[in-house]
């Protein structure tokens, strides 16, 4: 068998880890080879080695049976490697056409020349139905469009070993389906493609054959049809992972949020992003608000938790009206936030983690006195939540913030909202991007909140997520409630329903 | 080694140090393209800045480097909230005018302590200038650059009309000279012959001061996060926009109280009603920098700046005009700019020993 790309003992350090320990991987050709691995096992490290963006200690590559070497991104276009980055390089002022023939243009005598681009690109559209707009600016164009546009520029560049970096991370059901099939499209008509992933599902659904990383270290290859999503999560995780959650029945007791007639106008006009939206969230359940991304879930829990203005409704909190209170005084009175972005809300990056861990409590006397930080209470405070949340961080509280892994970030973001002990708690898509280890911690420490009494109050985009965590459902679509529903009787296929918005019914809420 | 580069203070200091060797470095080639027979000496005398003429020399250097101390805690306690404050030279000015009204009109004051009350003044008037611009970038997201440049320009013509109509000296085309003057502490009998007075202390005390702010208390805490991060700082319940004023009130504030020191210190300077932006404050940027804004580094990157000027000066002995001196001091602070880029050799340098000695 022909193998498109073997990487053979590839070892990369860098200082204090060893990112890749003699690591191998061999794609055939015309294959989707998933590299599965838990945040930080090395997955990155490797695909930037082979796209000439790291030089490694050791070890060696060959394109098509031959040795080579690659020191940088030119190199490995010259050998037809492209790859789609899990933050997109697309320059947003620049059209999609524009984008795609960056750095290859067609000029006569420095006049750029677009017309035999622009048919080329739109054969390939045509082709692997990847639709795009070519005059459409990339500020204007959705998340999955944008993902569309970096495929063409790869199709473009002729490239024909194809690296996706956590391309789902990004999109919504919908275009995961649609991006799948393109994939297998372009298996198709020949192409390898190497699919970073730590999505069982979606290895299951479209991969062929699948290479385990955990810990810089290379644990097995396995076919895709051969092996089951336990066996895949235990080569990544080193342990069996529990994919059903135990959870008993939610003790409903006080209402802790009331929300009525809320509505949040759009940022750029005309339909506002909440219309006249009232529910309630109780002591003892995790509600849910399902729907597909950019349905208004944001905005709602920005008005809620007091990040925006809103132009009419009232929110009740623990009974006392906090339309008008400021962020710090909700905080007083119960409110905790695990935010949708930890990058731009969660954490700031330049502290610390013993920083970060009482960014809202700096102020109570149990961390200042007149004034003046408690530097050994923060630090004790600090390193008993990273013992007690088991935050992996190589300086313990004095790790910065930025060095530290997405999952353990979220797991500090989780640390100090729980251990705030607020009654109410907004969690937004509080697993995404994060592997099947974080994702299993964060859902039981959900749970174990609600078994505690806690409202919780949780803001997902996953289907499953939905399904498994929450003790009912509200569907949101276009900025309205259309559905209240509850997990029990409802299958996926009918949530899906609610959330394209083909399905609907009014909800009420008493009082 | 390896492990000497690992320590991040001396990080900063060594890169510090290595920048300023390659702006010395330089500097010599352009005295030597320019008078090779005096280069030389020329250079030695620059180098030897505070000690050229015993004791004056040194009291010079500590009056040079009072005002660019503050203005480069202004820059560089903006710097660590986030803010690029440009606009020193126009809160120096303002707080300079403030501090000669004072120090002037309000004779119903005793003189011996006069000087006090011009020094808050100035120090107001300036963060009331800073805060114009903190205002601005708060509610109406103006941009802090531009509204402080601006903000020189007007705050130097509008001193110019206050001067002449208030305190001038129209002999002279320059304000007049208040009585009251800064304690001379000591250095007038340590140092004869120079300006050097109290101003210093109060320089190096309002630096440990900020150091303190920063690092210590939860209000340094606050305008961090929020100079790192606004978005995460709102999130957590911190005012943003009364953190950016108020940062901007201390940079003014600091920059200001160096007006005040430079024109309270008797050494026979006046406000003069000339179309110029007070060069203290533009100095204050590379003090920032050289010491990576840290307040107890500015200390000594102002003191060191002074030196040099005060060096520049004997230079006038050998046979330089007096523009190629400007320009080798110029390019040493121009260099000591650098000192990020060596960091950053630093690292790379780190990583490679460390490969290599596996």
């Amino acid at each position: 068998m022909e193998y498109v790309i073997e990487m053979l003992d590839i070892t990369k350090e860098f200082p204090g880890v060893i990112a890749n320990d003699r690591v191998s991987l061999k794609v055939k050709k015309g294959e989707i080879h998933a590299l599965l691995g838990e945040n930080g096992a090395g997955k990155s490290t490797l695909m930037s080695v082979l796209f000439g963006l790291y030089k490694p200690e050791s070890g060696t590559i060959k394109i098509r049976g031959k040795e080579v070497a690659i020191h940088s991104p030119n190199d490995a276009n010259a050998l037809g490697i492209g790859m789609v980055h899990q933050h997109f390089k697309l320059v947003q002022p620049f059209t999609v056409l524009e984008n795609i023939v960056l750095g290859v243009e067609d000029t006569d005598k420095g006049r750029l020349i677009l017309a035999k681009a622009r048919k080329k690109v739109m054969e390939l559209s045509e082709k692997y139905n990847l639709r795009i707009d070519p005059d459409a600016f990339i500020y204007d164009i959705s998340v999955g469009q944008q993902q569309r546009v970096e495929i063409l520029k790869m199709l473009y560049r002729q490239n024909d070993i194809l690296i996706f970096d956590e391309p789902t991370a990004v999109l919504t059901p919908q275009e995961i389906d649609e991006l799948m099939k393109i994939m297998k499209q372009l298996i198709k008509e020949g192409k390898s493609i190497v699919f970073i992933t730590h999505k069982l599902n979606e290895i299951k659904a479209v991969a062929d054959r699948v290479t385990v990383l955990r810990q810089g270290k290379y644990i097995d290859t396995k076919n895709v049809e051969e092996t089951t999503k336990e066996e895949m999560s235990e080569m990544m995780v080193g342990r069996k992972i529990d994919f059903t959650i135990h959870k008993e029945e939610p003790v409903i007791k006080d209402t802790v949020l009331s929300v009525r007639n809320l509505t949040v106008p759009s940022k750029h006009g005309g339909k506002p992003s909440v219309h006249d939206v009232s529910f309630d969230v109780k002591a003892g359940e995790i509600l849910c608000l399902a729907g597909i991304e950019g349905n208004g879930q944001s905005e709602l829990v920005y008005a809620i938790t007091g990040l925006t203005p809103f132009t009419s409704g009232t929110i009740i909190l623990n009974n006392t009206d906090v339309t008008h209170k400021s962020i710090h005084e909700r905080y007083e009175k119960g409110l905790g936030h695990i935010p949708e972005d930890r990058h731009k809300h969660g954490l700031v990056l330049e502290f610390d983690l013993g920083e970060n861990l009482i960014l809202q409590s700096f102020d109570k006397p149990q961390f200042q006195k007149f004034g003046f930080i408690k530097f050994k209470e923060r630090l004790t405070y600090a390193n008993k939540l990273i013992e007690q949340y088991d935050i992996r961080a190589g300086r313990k509280a004095k790790t910065m913030a930025r060095s530290m892994s997405g999952g353990n970030q979220q797991k500090a973001i989780v640390a100090r909202e729980i251990e705030r002990d607020p009654n109410l708690i907004i969690a937004v898509t509080p697993t995404r991007g994060l592997d099947v280890g974080a994702i299993e911690y964060i859902h039981k420490q959900l749970i174990a909140q609600r078994d505690m009494g806690k409202a919780v109050l949780l803001i997902s985009l996953e289907l499953s997520e939905v399904l498994e965590v929450s003790d009912r459902i509200l569907v949101m679509y276009e900025g309205e409630f259309v559905g209240e529903v509850y997990p029990k009787t409802i299958t996926q296929r009918e949530l899906g329903l609610y959330m394209s918005g083909s399905k609907r019914e009014e909800v009420k809420v008493d009082g | 080694m390896a492990k000497i580069l690992q320590s991040d203070a001396l990080k900063t200091i060594l890169s510090s140090l290595i920048a300023i060797f390659f702006g010395l470095l330089i500097g010599y080639v352009i005295l030597l393209l320019s008078n090779p027979s005096d280069a030389y000496r020329g250079f030695i005398t620059v180098l030897q800045g505070s000690f050229n003429a015993m004791p004056r020399s040194l009291g010079s250097v500590l009056n040079k480097a009072t005002p660019i101390i503050l203005t480069g805690l202004s820059v560089g306690f903006a710097f660590k909230t986030g803010l690029f404050n440009i606009g020193a030279s126009g809160q120096f000015i303002v707080g300079a005018f403030a501090a000669i009204y004072i120090g002037i009109k309000w004779t119903f004051l005793p003189v011996s302590s006069i000087w006090i009350v011009a020094l808050i003044g100035a120090l107001i008037a300036g963060s009331l200038w800073g805060a114009i611009v903190g205002f601005l970038k708060a509610f109406r997201n103006v941009n802090e650059v531009i509204a402080s440049i601006m903000l020189n320009y007007i705050g130097v013509f509008l001193v110019n009309y206050l001067v002449v109509q208030n305190v001038y000296d129209s002999l002279r085309n320059q304000s007049l000279t208040p009585q009251t003057v800064i304690p001379r502490a000591g250095l007038d009998k340590l140092l004869p012959g120079s300006g050097a007075g109290g101003g210093i202390f109060i320089a190096i005390a309002v630096a440990i001061v900020i150091y303190i702010i920063l690092e210590k208390t939860t209000f340094g805490y606050q305008l961090k996060a929020v100079g790192f991060n606004r978005h995460a700082a709102k999130y957590a319940g911190i005012s943003e926009k009364r953190n950016i004023v108020l940062s901007m009130m201390i940079a003014g504030a600091l920059a200001g109280l160096a007006g005040g020191l430079v024109y309270l210190a008797g050494t026979g300077v006046h406000i003069e009603v000339l179309d110029k932006i007070p060069t203290e404050g533009f100095n204050g940027i590379p003090v920032a920098l050289l010491a990576s804004s840290h307040p107890l580094g500015i200390i000594f990157s102002g003191m060191f700046i002074a030196h040099l000027t005060i060096g520049g000066f004997y230079m006038q002995r050998f046979d330089f005009v007096p523009e190629v001196i400007n320009m080798m001091v110029a390019v040493i602070i121009y260099f000591s700019a650098f000192s990020l880029a060596f960091r950053g050799l630093f690292d790379k340098l780190y990583r490679k020993l460390k490969g290599e000695s596996r």
